[in-house]
């Protein structure tokens, strides 16, 4: 057997261990849904939880298609998807620039200091009540919610890694004569990506947070709030259906977010 | 007119902690086409005394001329290549080594083929849509030296650029530059910890005391080495004694 033969063979061996555990995981992992929601049905029917309160995934179903029916789910999710969307893209992208005015203005930023650590300490959502009085309880306040919740945090982590970047990849920019502009957009901006990333992940569960509490706030329309809805009636189907659909959308926006930092950070 | 005047040059840090003396009135004329060789002690200044020279810091006092004019305003005409080769991440070898062109104004088509032709000349081949972690150490200081080169300086400051090399490299690659930095007439200042390698390349080596730096003694390389390689120079029977005399001028330099 030649040598070229030989590391095929291993670089065959290694695909095919790679593809069998994958396929392991997939497994486990469609056996715990199916075991999940076969045991929430089997322990609703026998009784073993309360109906009334755990509903089951039957039941759930049946909510789902009659709400498809008459359209009421589509409009209150599209409303809560398109504010939390826009409160993510908010938050994120003005959390960016803030970042980017304290990097390009150091005094700013050591002036600003202690005010962002007291913004960041107090609890967002306890702001909601102000901004509904302040901006009208419509979308506008609960968009502002959802990016309220994530901007400072945003600021801050992005602001610390673009301290972080090592100035040596400053002063090589510096001996080819570039400017603060473009130590910005050559250094410190490709550095920060894998942190803005990370961020962006965070951002997703922190503005759907934000949203929710606002739409139980504003109580007018969305799945925050069929969720206070089903409270008050005590319709916990219908509160659970909406925790599903916020899980399934929050998940589909974090797999965006994935696919967009493969796009970005295209290095291993 | 010299074309570097480094005249009674003095340089501090100054941290929350304390001011400490870095450099210590440092005098110093390079004519043009000269290669110079910096030797001292770890933490003599050296790196210190290029990064003024490359303009990046503000010495504490005295002033550094190029060709007559500060250097703050002349950074165009020197290359620097720092200690460490700082090759961004986040590109590839190609825009790597182009990003000098692109910043000065001098990216076209064909400065960009001479820059890929020096990559291969240098040893690097097939590795110009790569990124810089797939690099070995010896090859990534390669690149930093071709990235330096790019933009055609007239002054090149090259702080340790071959300590991560293996020998043998080490030798061709003191030729390769060596030989271009003689054709193009360019100036050159070398920090190195290699005796060897200082007297193979240089015209002038300057030896520092540490703490504060400052410059002990300028030694003038025979023209008989001159005139080789450095492979050549490093067989040359007046090799050994310079060798010798280096070696026991730093020795009573670190027993200080
Ligand atoms: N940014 C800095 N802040 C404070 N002190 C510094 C700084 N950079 C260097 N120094 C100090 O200045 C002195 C000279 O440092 P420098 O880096 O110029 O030495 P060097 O001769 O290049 O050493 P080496 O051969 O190890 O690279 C050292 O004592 C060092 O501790
Ligand atoms: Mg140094």
């Amino acid at each position: 057997m030649n040598k070229h033969e030989w590391l095929q063979r291993i670089y065959d061996q290694h695909i095919a261990y790679e593809k069998r555990e994958k396929r392991i995981v997939r497994f486990f992992q469609t056996i715990i849904v199916i075991a999940f929601f076969s045991l929430w049905e089997i322990a609703s029917r026998f009784h073993w939880i309360d109906p009334l309160l755990f509903s089951s995934p039957s039941s759930i179903w049946h909510l789902f298609i009659t709400k498809v029916r008459d359209h009421t789910l589509f409009s209150h999710t599209t409303i809560t998807l398109t504010e939390t969307v826009l409160g993510f893209i908010v938050g994120t992208i003005a959390g960016i620039c803030f970042a980017a005015l304290l990097w390009w203005f150091p005094r700013v930023s050591k002036i600003v200091d202690p005010y962002l650590v007291i913004l960041n300490a107090m609890p967002k959502v306890a702001l909601g009540p102000i901004l509904i009085v302040a901006l009208g309880p419509n979308m506008t306040s609960i968009v502002a919610m959802g990016a309220i919740i994530s901007i400072i945090i945003t600021t801050i982590v992005v602001y610390t890694s673009f301290k972080e970047v090592d100035a040596n990849y400053i002063k090589v920019l510096q001996t080819f004569g570039a400017t603060k502009r473009q130590w910005f957009t050559e250094a410190i901006l490709p550095a920060s990506f894998p942190t803005m990333i990370s961020t962006l992940k965070v951002n997703v569960g922190l503005s759907w947070v934000g949203v929710i509490v606002g739409e139980f706030l504003v109580s007018k329309q969305g799945l925050g709030y069929m969720i206070i809805y089903g409270f008050q009636v005590f319709n916990f189907t219908l509160v659970l259906l909406s925790l599903l659909m916020i899980a399934l959308l929050s998940s589909i926006m974090y797999q965006l977010v994935s696919w967009f930092e493969k796009k970005l950070i295209k290095r291993a | 007119m010299p074309i570097l005047t480094i005249d009674q040059v003095m340089h501090a840090y100054v941290t929350n902690q304390s001011a400490v003396l870095a450099l210590n009135h440092l005098s110093l004329t390079v004519e043009r086409g000269e290669f110079l060789s910096f030797l001292g002690p770890s933490g003599c200044g050296k790196t210190t005394l290029l990064s003024i020279i490359a303009g990046l810091i503000e010495p504490t006092k005295g002033r550094v001329l190029i060709e007559g004019k500060e250097a703050k305003t002349m950074r165009q005409t020197i290359g620097y290549m720092l200690q460490h080769d700082y090759l961004f991440p986040w590109k590839t070898i190609e825009q790597n080594v182009t990003i000098g062109l692109k910043l000065t104004g001098k990216y076209s088509e064909k400065t960009r083929k001479q820059t890929l032709a020096l990559l291969h000349q240098i040893g690097l081949r097939d590795v110009d849509d790569r990124y810089p972690y797939e690099l070995s150490g010896g090859m990534r200081q390669r690149a930093a030296l071709v990235r330096t080169l790019a933009t055609d300086p007239k002054i090149l400051l090259l702080d340790e650029p071959f300590s991560a090399l293996d020998y043998q490299t080490k030798l061709k690659l003191e030729d390769l530059v060596w030989e271009t930095l003689k054709q193009y007439r360019k100036t050159a200042l070398l920090v190195t910890h290699d005796i060897g390698e200082a007297i193979a390349m240089s015209d002038r080596i300057v030896l520092f005391t540490a703490k504060p730096g400052k410059i002990k003694r300028v030694v003038s390389v025979p023209d008989s080495l001159k005139a080789c390689t450095p492979f050549q120079a490093r067989q040359h029977p007046d090799f050994s004694p310079i060798f010798q005399m280096i070696w026991k001028e730093l020795e009573s330099i670190e027993q200080t």
